[in-house]
């Protein structure tokens, strides 16, 4: 109604003065071809503008079907990936667009971070989204507390990926001889029969997050969850410092030496075709690492085994990448917005996006015969997880801590990895006080 | 109706040639002055907050500023620089000069020569970090294929061993920026009277000496610009670490602007970062002002 009224205003002046000079005239059309965009935007459905940083081949893949359902309910995607530093070059754009007023409607954000720009206001709620489809019903609770901020849902769960896995390749272990690993003097005892034989025991990369991976994992075989959930979650300084603690870096340091000593900023997927080449024996990662093995071509539980880190069975760390949808103005973006967050619980997406991260879906109520060996493992694994308190967030993936606490964990962790000579009760010193600084 | 009347007075094109020069610098005065030192300014209140992954403005004294000089990656960053720089400048300005030189002997080919020496400086930082990234690597670069080539003891692991992976640094920077020297040498050279060098010939000097104590001592102005260029390069050599270790193994290669960039950016402790920046910002001006000084100065008793 107030440009209708700003117009005939306008009108008004003309009239009343007919010798307008030519910059009048000007500044008169300006206005009026300004006014034309806004009220094309208002006829325009609704856009939803996403971003995100899943762009490998996989990724990508994936996104593309949850943008073909977004259009087909006759919204407009507005893809915004930003490759690059595992995310960081996207957190980075994000920060500097929220910082200005002008977020995307959907962000990739994780774990804590999603309390964190909850509690700076920006994100909105999803309430009317999440009952017409019932997400308490379809989410395991834990999936759903982590979405929640004051009890309302700003972001919506994709996937769930298991961190700790063992990655084998049958076919080095029968040529060397080696049993699969169900605890960790099996592993070490396979490690050396590897060795013997002259492959590499574990493929590894070493950068700050692969070595907490590892650290991660044997954190859990031996704090057990309980100790794991006291040292990484409510950050308890007995647990950091205790005789386990020390063990822990012990066993890594050994560990480490079963690794190549050339590791140094290699990539994960290059060192997952190390064992996929048959290079290696063994490869500690999470389940991403399954697509590497089914981009070239191998079948799980065929040309590759996928077990439950050793002394880890009935555990399940997880790491849930999820879409946070940020406060809009436009009635019509609103609706994009719910329409992208409905559609990336719904089956369909669910089981595209899954197949091509390796993950698991996120939803209770899949048909998981749609997936493989490992995924379906994986499924089983996290409703007995689920049970008791096997169920823990992954502090190598940000789940568990703040960005600053997981920060100066890696930097302690990768620097005694790194250094043969390292002491652990040092090591475990360093950390405790480390964490203390960074809280 | 005030610039209708300046009008009046003066011709409108003389009023123009007074605006022209004020209007023109504007935008990159208004830009220098947000851009440069505005954001130093917020850089510097950045570091006094508890600012995490945004800027917030609860004031925590110098509290960033105790926690950064308690971080042991700090000072292994901080010690790094000194190394790399130290090291990188030296070498550079040696192998440099060493190489104007010797293609100042009026030697065949000089053209051509030169341009081999120069092209690395037309390379990015990137391109020669991963260039050198795979060359030091001893799974399979210069490590493997001597020990290919039969020398089998051969051993260069110094990418992968956390205390010697700053000289692989030193190695990738001083091969991009010794021609860039050697190019600013050579023209200084070329600069020389050569009846100075005559004249010294004549009286018995040898040539090493004549270059030592006569012809490069009076390259002083070119020695200074490459030094300025040189520390300019090694205090802002992020993408070089970026490329080649990532700062690893472990954080042992980290230098000052990577720590910066991980505590501000992506590890949300942005008010730790700022406090690094400005101790960056003031280990800079701590080596400019004084020299800018003294250059100064010594214009001023000319």
């Amino acid at each position: 109604m107030q440009r209708k009224h700003h117009d005939l205003h306008l009108h008004n002046n003309k009239k009343r003065f007919p010798s307008m000079n030519a910059i009048t005239r000007l500044a008169a059309v300006i206005s009026f071809a300004s006014l034309l965009p806004l009220s094309a935007v208002a006829a325009d459905p609704g856009t939803v503008e996403v971003l995100h940083w899943w762009t490998s081949g996989g990724e990508a893949k994936a996104v593309e079907t949850l943008k073909e359902q977004v259009k087909k309910d006759g919204f407009v995607w507005k893809d915004n990936a930003v490759a690059g530093g595992g995310g960081a070059a996207a957190m980075t754009v994000l920060k500097t667009r929220a910082i200005s007023g002008n977020p995307p409607a959907a962000a990739q954000i994780k774990g804590p971070d999603i309390q964190e720009w909850g509690a700076l206001g920006l994100l909105t709620e999803l309430d009317d989204v999440s009952k017409a489809n019932h997400w308490d019903a379809l989410l395991p609770k834990q999936v759903a507390d982590i979405m929640k901020y004051d009890g309302h849902y700003v972001a919506v769960p994709v996937n769930i990926h298991r961190v700790n896995w063992l990655w084998i390749n049958p076919q080095v272990f029968e040529k060397a001889g080696a049993k699969v690993p169900t605890t960790l003097d099996e592993l070490f005892a396979a490690a050396d029969t590897l060795k013997a034989a002259g492959f590499t025991a574990f493929a590894h990369g070493g950068q700050p997050w692969q070595d907490s991976t590892v650290f991660e994992d044997l954190a859990l075989s031996i704090l057990g969850n309980k100790g794991y959930h006291a040292a990484f979650v409510e950050l308890d300084e007995q647990a950091l410092t205790g005789e386990k603690m020390v063990e822990v870096f012990k066993t890594l340091q050994r560990l480490g030496t079963y690794m190549d000593p050339n590791r140094a900023g290699r990539d994960w997927n290059i060192a997952a075709a190390e064992v996929i080449s048959g290079k290696a024996g063994m490869q500690i990662m999470g389940d991403w690492a399954k697509s590497e093995w089914t981009a070239a071509g191998k079948v799980a539980g065929k040309d590759y085994l996928c077990v439950a880190f050793p002394g880890t069975q009935g555990s399940f760390t997880y790491n849930i990448d999820s879409l946070a949808m940020f406060k809009l103005k436009n009635e019509n973006d609103i609706k994009a917005q719910n329409d992208l967050a409905k559609v990336a619980l719904e089956p369909e997406f669910q089981t595209v996006f899954n197949q091509n991260k390796g993950s698991l879906p996120v939803r209770q109520d899949m048909d998981m015969s749609l997936f493989d060996a490992c995924t379906q493992k994986s499924s089983v694994d996290f409703k007995d997880a689920e049970k008791g308190n096997g169920l823990q967030p992954s502090m190598a993936h940000n789940m568990a801590t703040s960005l600053a606490v997981q920060g100066a964990i890696f930097d302690v962790v990768t620097n005694f990895l790194n250094d043969p000579k390292a002491d652990p009760a040092t090591a475990v010193k360093q950390l405790s006080s480390a964490i203390k600084s960074a809280k | 109706m005030s610039t209708v009347a300046a009008f009046n007075k003066a011709s409108p094109l003389d009023a123009l040639q007074r605006w022209l020069p004020k209007l023109v610098l504007a935008p990159s005065m208004l830009i220098v002055l947000v851009g440069f030192y505005g954001y130093i300014f917020w850089t510097f209140l950045l570091s006094f907050t508890n600012s995490s992954f945004m800027p917030s403005y609860k004031w925590v004294g110098l509290a960033q500023y105790a926690k950064l000089l308690e971080n042991d990656r700090w000072w292994v960053a901080s010690k790094n620089l000194m190394v790399f720089g130290g090291l990188f400048i030296s070498i550079s300005l040696v192998v440099g000069v060493l190489l104007a030189v010797l293609l100042d002997q009026r030697i065949r080919r000089e053209g051509f020569i030169r341009t081999i020496y120069l092209y690395p400086m037309a390379l990015s930082m990137i391109v020669t970090g991963t260039a050198w990234k795979w060359l030091l690597n001893p799974g399979l670069g210069l490590d493997k294929l001597l020990r290919d080539w039969g020398w089998e003891g051969f051993r260069l692991d110094w990418l992968v061993d956390p205390d010697r992976v700053v000289y692989c640094l030193v190695i990738a920077a001083v091969w991009q920026a010794s021609g860039f020297v050697m190019a600013l040498f050579l023209a200084g050279l070329r600069g020389v009277d050569p009846s100075i060098i005559r004249a010294a010939q004549v009286d018995g000097a040898s040539l090493p000496s004549i270059y030592l104590r006569i012809v490069l001592p009076s390259l002083r102005p070119v020695f200074f610009s490459a030094l300025m260029i040189l520390a300019h390069i090694a205090i802002k050599s992020f993408d070089l670490v970026a490329a080649m270790t990532a700062g690893g193994p472990g954080y042992a290669s980290d230098l000052p602007a990577m720590f910066m960039y991980a505590f501000t950016f992506s590890r949300g402790q942005m008010g730790m970062g700022s406090a690094s920046a400005i101790l960056m910002l003031g280990a800079i001006l701590s080596i400019l002002v004084p020299y800018l000084y003294s250059e100064l100065r010594n214009k001023r008793h000319d």
